[in-house]
C-alpha cells in the first residue's frame, strides 16, 4: 500500500519544501543576488549567442591552457564565496560579545566556518594551484599538451561538479556543521543526522576523483614529455615543485577518498568505523583525515614556492641562487610532510614518545624551508631588481611567511602546543602561511603569467593597490588573533561572554574589509586591464625578459605551444637561447598531431554530480539511474577511437608568420 | 634589447627539433602504475582499519567463529589461476592471435566471476548468521576490505568484457593492446591485494 508520504519519499527521498531555507533572511537575500546574477549571466551569454563558443572552445576543450584558465576562474568565483563566509564569521565574532548575540545563530555559524575552510582549501586554493600548474608546466618543459588531455578536461569538470554540489547546499538543505574536516564522531549519523555532512562527503568525493587524476596526469607529463636536453636537473623550479606537489596528491587523495568512504558507510549503512559504540574508534578518523590533511598544505605551498622562485629570478635578472639546494629542499619538504600529521592532535593522548617524534619531525620541515628563504634572498642580493607587480608580492611574502613559519615551529613544540591548541593563535598561524604563502604566491603568479595567457599585462596601479590592501589587511585581521590566541580564546566560538576581547575582534573585523578592498582592487585590475588592453599589449611573448621556455612562444601561445619542439642546453633555457642567438625558424613546418576536443568530460562529471545529489537526499532511483548512466557513458566513451587530428602545416605557417610579423613590427 | 651574437668561436647550437616524432604510449602505462599505487593506498587504509578494529568484536562473533578456510582456499586458487590465464592471454596477444587471446580472456573472466560468486555466497552466509557489517567494528572492517576487493574484481570483469568486444570489433590494434596491458596490470594487482587479504584477514583471523 502506498500512502502519499511513501510515494513522496520514493520519488524525492528526504527532499521536501522544508529544505528550502526561505525562513532565513540572509540566505534568501544571497539566493536573490545569486539568482539575479546567474540569470543576467546566462541571459547575456544567450543574447550574445556565445553558448556555441563556450561549448566548443572552452567546456569541451582538452587544451591544457584553456583548462588551466577555467580552473583559475572557478577558483576566483569560489574565493568570493569563501571570503563572504570569512566576513560573516569575523563580524559575528566582533558583534557577539556580552549581552549581544550577533546576527548568526550557532547552527548557522557552524555551517559558515565549516564551509569557509572546506571551500577555501578544496575549491579555491586547489583549483587555483592546479590551474596555474596546468597552464604553465607544459609550456616550461616545451610540451604540446599534458600526457592525458581528455583526463585533464574530465578532472576539471569533476572539480567543478564538487563545487556545484557544495554551493547547492546553501539553498537546498544545509551544509555540514562538523568543521572543514568533518571530524568523527560529530560527523556521524548520531550527531549530524541532516544532509549537511552528506553534501560535504559527496562534494569532496567528486572533486577528489578529479584531483587524483590530475595529479597522475601532471606527473606523467613531467616524467615523460620534457623537451630533449631537459634533464631533471635542468627542470625549472616551478616544475619541480609541481612534481613534488602532485606526488603528494597521488599519495594522499586516495587516503581521503577511503576515509570519506568509510564515514559514508557509517552514515548510510550503519557500520562502526568511527562510532562510539560496537568497537568503533573515532581516533582512526583523526589519524586518517590528518594523514591526508597535513601533506595537503604542502600540496598548496610547494607550487607557491615554485612561483616565488621563478618570479624572483626573473625580476632580479639573475639565475636562481642555489637551484640544486632548492630542488632538494622541495623534495625533503615533500618527504617529511608525510611524517608530521599527528602534530594536529598532540593533546589527544598519544603520549610523550609519539608526540616527541612528530614534534621533532615538524620542526625539521623548517630547515629546508629556511634554506629556500635564504635562496630567494641571495638571488636578490646583487641582482638587478625590477619592482614590477609580481615581484612586490615576493617582498611582501618573505617577512609574512617567515613569521607564519616561526609560529608554526612554536606550535610544533608539544608543551607549547598544549597551551595554544585549538586557539585563535593556531587560526592566525595557518592563515599566516596559507594567505601569506599560498594566496600571495598565486596572486604573484597571476600578475606574472597573465600576459602570457592573454597577450597584455595587468594594470600596475590596481595591482599594487591590491597588494597593499592584502598585506595591511592580512596583518590587521590576524595580528589581533595571535594576541587573542595567546590570551586563551578558542577558535570556532560564536559568542564571547568576556567583553575584553571585543577591541581585538573589532580591529580584526576592520582588517577583513581591508582585505575585501584588496580583492576588489584585483577584480578592478582585471577589468581596467581588459579595457586598456591595447596600451598594455605585449607582442613579444616575453614581456618580463624571462628565463624559461614559456616565454619562448607567443602570448597567448598557439594551440600547439611550439611549432618545433625546443632543444634545451641550460637550466634557464630561454635565457640561454636569447643569449646565444636563437632565430625563430621560418620554414620546414609540418602538420602537428593534437588531441581532439570532447564533451565526454562534461557528461561524466554532470552525471557524477547528479549521483551525488541523489545520494545526499536518499533519492535511490535517481542514484541508481545516474550510476548506470555514468558507467554506460564511460564505456561508450572508450568506443571512440577517433581522438586526435592534425593541425595542417598551412595553419602552422599562417600562425607562425603572424607571430613573425608582430615581432618584426615591434623591432 | 637582448644580446643576439653568439660568443666567438662557438658553433651555432641546435635550439629546436625539426623532425616530428610521436610520443609512444609509455605515458599511459606509467600513469597507470601511479594509479595502481594510489589504489593500493586505498587498500592500505582499509588494511590499517582492519588492523586497528579487527579484534573489536563487540561481544559478537570473531574470525575464528566465522571463517571457513576451505571455501577461502578454493576462492584464492580461482583468483590466482585467473592471473595465470590472463598471462596466457597476453602471450597470445604478443603473437597477434585474436581468437586465442579472446578465449583466454573469457577463461579469465569466468574464473573472476566464479571467485565473486563464492565471495557473495560467503557474505550471504555470514549475514544470514547475524554477522552483518553493522554487528561490530571487526565485521564492518572485514566486509569493507573484502567487499572493496570484490568491487574491484567486478569492475575488472566489466572492463574485461568491454575490451573483449573492442578486440573483436577492431582487432589487436595498438590502442587495444595498450588497454589490455593496463587491465593486465590491474588484474595482477588485485591478485597481490588478495594475497594480503588471505593472509591478514583469513589466515591470521582464524588464529586465536
Amino acid at each position: 500500500m502506498f500512502s502519499n508520504v511513501d510515494l513522496q519519499q520514493l520519488i524525492f527521498g528526504r527532499l521536501s519544501l522544508e529544505a528550502i531555507p526561505y525562513h532565513e533572511p540572509i540566505l534568501l537575500v544571497t539566493f536573490a543576488v545569486v539568482a539575479l546574477g546567474g540569470i543576467a549571466l546566462l541571459g547575456a551569454i544567450t543574447w550574445y549567442g556565445k553558448w556555441g563558443y563556450l561549448w566548443h572552445d572552452w567546456f569541451t576543450s582538452v587544451d591544457h591552457k584553456k583548462i588551466g584558465i577555467m580552473y583559475v576562474v572557478l577558483a576566483i568565483v569560489m574565493l568570493l564565496r569563501g571570503f563572504a563566509d570569512a566576513v560573516m564569521m569575523i563580524t559575528q565574532k566582533a558583534l557577539s560579545v556580552g549581552a549581544s548575540e550577533g546576527y548568526l545563530p550557532p547552527h548557522h555559524y557552524d555551517q559558515v566556518f565549516s564551509a569557509h575552510g572546506m571551500i577555501m582549501i578544496f575549491f579555491m586554493a586547489m583549483p587555483f594551484v592546479t590551474g596555474i600548474m596546468n597552464y604553465i608546466m607544459p609550456l616550461q618543459i616545451g610540451a604540446r599538451d599534458v600526457a592525458f588531455p581528455f583526463l585533464n578536461n574530465f578532472s576539471f569538470w569533476m572539480t567543478a561538479g564538487g563545487a556545484v554540489l557544495t554551493m547547492m547546499s546553501l539553498f537546498v538543505g544545509e551544509f555540514s556543521r562538523a568543521t572543514w574536516l568533518g571530524f568523527a564522531p560529530l560527523s556521524g549519523a548520531a550527531y549530524s543526522p541532516g544532509v549537511g555532512v552528506d553534501y560535504y562527503i559527496w562534494g569532496l568525493q567528486i572533486a577528489g576523483v578529479g584531483t587524483t587524476l590530475s595529479g597522475i596526469n601532471l606527473i606523467a607529463t613531467i616524467v615523460k614529455m620534457r623537451a630533449p636536453g631537459m634533464t631533471m636537473m635542468k627542470l625549472p623550479v616551478f616544475c619541480w615543485t609541481t612534481l613534488a606537489s602532485n606526488a603528494i596528491i597521488v599519495t594522499i587523495f586516495p587516503v581521503l577518498t577511503a576515509t570519506l568512504a568509510l564515514l559514508a558507510l557509517d552514515r548510510y549503512v550503519g557500520t562502526h568505523f568511527f562510532t562510539n559504540d560496537f568497537g568503533g574508534n573515532s581516533m582512526m578518523y583523526m589519524n586518517l583525515i590528518w594523514i591526508w590533511g597535513h601533506p595537503e598544505v604542502y600540496v598548496l605551498i610547494l607550487p607557491a614556492f615554485g612561483i616565488f622562485s621563478e618570479v624572483t629570478s626573473t625580476f632580479c635578472s639573475k639565475r636562481l641562487f642555489g637551484y640544486t639546494s632548492m630542488v632538494y629542499a622541495t623534495m625533503v619538504i615533500a618527504l617529511v610532510s608525510w611524517l608530521v600529521w599527528l602534530h594536529h592532535f598532540f593533546t589527544m593522548g598519544a603520549g610523550p614518545t609519539v608526540n616527541a617524534f612528530f614534534g621533532i619531525a615538524s620542526m625539521i620541515i623548517s630547515i629546508p624551508t629556511g634554506a629556500k628563504v635564504f635562496n630567494w634572498l641571495f638571488t636578490m642580493y646583487r641582482g638587478k631588481i625590477r619592482f614590477e607587480t609580481p615581484f612586490i608580492w615576493v617582498v611582501g611574502f618573505i617577512p609574512t611567511f617567515v613569521i607564519g613559519g616561526l609560529t608554526g615551529v612554536l606550535l610544533a613544540v608539544p608543551p607549547a602546543d598544549f597551551v595554544v591548541h585549538n586557539s585563535l593563535f593556531l587560526v592566525a598561524h595557518f592563515h599566516n602561511v596559507i594567505i601569506g604563502g599560498v594566496v600571495f604566491g598565486l596572486l604573484a603568479g597571476v600578475q606574472y603569467w597573465f600576459p602570457k595567457a592573454f597577450g597584455y599585462k595587468l594594470d600596475p596601479f590596481w595591482g599594487k593597490a591590491s597588494f597593499w590592501c592584502w598585506l595591511v589587511g592580512f596583518w590587521t585581521v590576524f595580528g589581533p588573533l595571535y594576541v587573542l590566541g595567546l590570551m586563551g580564546v578558542t577558535r570556532r566560538t560564536q559568542h564571547f561572554d568576556d567583553p575584553s576581547v571585543q577591541p581585538f575582534l573589532t580591529v580584526a573585523a576592520i582588517g577583513v574589509f581591508i582585505i575585501a578592498a584588496g580583492i576588489l582592487a584585483f577584480l578592478i585590475q582585471l577589468l581596467v586591464s581588459y579595457l586598456r588592453r591595447d596600451s598594455l599589449r605585449d607582442l613579444t611573448g616575453d614581456p618580463w625578459d624571462g628565463r624559461t621556455l614559456e616565454w619562448a612562444t607567443s602570448s597567448p601561445p598557439p594551440p600547439y605551444n611550439f611549432a618545433f619542439t625546443p632543444v634545451v642546453h641550460d637550466l634557464d633555457a630561454w635565457w640561454d637561447m636569447k643569449r646565444r642567438g636563437f632565430d625563430h625558424p621560418m620554414e620546414g613546418f609540418k602538420p602537428i598531431h593534437m588531441p581532439k576536443n570532447t564533451g565526454a568530460g562534461v557528461v561524466l562529471a554532470g552525471l557524477s554530480t547528479v549521483l551525488g545529489f541523489a545520494l545526499v537526499w536518499y533519492i535511490w532511483w535517481l542514484a541508481a539511474l545516474s550510476f548506470v548512466a555514468l558507467l554506460a557513458a564511460a564505456i561508450i566513451h572508450t568506443f571512440n577511437y577517433n581522438r586526435d587530428y592534425y593541425i595542417p602545416a598551412e595553419d602552422v605557417v599562417r600562425l607562425e608568420s603572424q607571430r613573425m610579423a608582430q615581432l618584426a613590427g615591434r623591432a | 634589447m637582448h644580446e643576439m651574437t653568439p660568443p666567438p668561436g662557438a658553433t651555432a647550437p641546435v635550439f629546436y627539433e625539426q623532425e616530428e616524432h610521436a610520443h609512444g604510449d609509455g605515458g599511459t602505462l606509467f600513469g597507470f602504475w601511479i594509479y595502481l599505487m594510489g589504489d593500493s593506498l586505498i587498500f592500505a587504509v582499509l588494511f590499517a582499519c582492519y588492523g586497528v578494529l579487527g579484534r573489536n568484536y563487540a561481544a559478537g562473533p570473531s574470525g575464528a567463529d566465522l571463517f571457513d578456510l576451505r571455501l577461502v582456499a578454493v576462492n584464492t586458487s580461482l583468483l590466482l589461476l585467473s592471473s595465470i590465464t590472463y598471462g596466457f592471454a597476453m602471450l597470445e596477444m604478443d603473437k597477434e592471435r585474436v581468437s586465442k587471446t579472446l578465449t583466454w580472456l573469457a577463461v579469465t573472466g569466468a574464473l573472476g566471476a566464479a571467485f565473486l560468486a563464492i565471495e557473495l555466497y560467503e557474505f550471504a552466509h555470514l549475514i544470514r548468521e547475524g554477522a552483518t557489517p553493522q554487528r561490530s567494528a571487526f565485521l564492518s572492517s572485514f566486509f569493507t576490505l573484502v567487499g572493496t576487493h570484490g568491487l574491484h574484481v567486478t569492475f575488472g570483469i566489466v572492463w574485461l568484457v568491454t575490451l573483449m568486444v573492442q578486440v573483436r570489433l577492431r582487432g589487436l590494434i595498438m590502442e587495444n593492446k595498450r588497454r589490455l596491458m593496463c587491465l593486465s596490470m590491474f588484474w595482477h594487482f588485485l591478485d597481490v591485494v588478495w594475497i594480503g587479504v588471505f593472509t591478514f584477514v583469513y589466515l591470521m583471523g582464524v588464529m586465536r
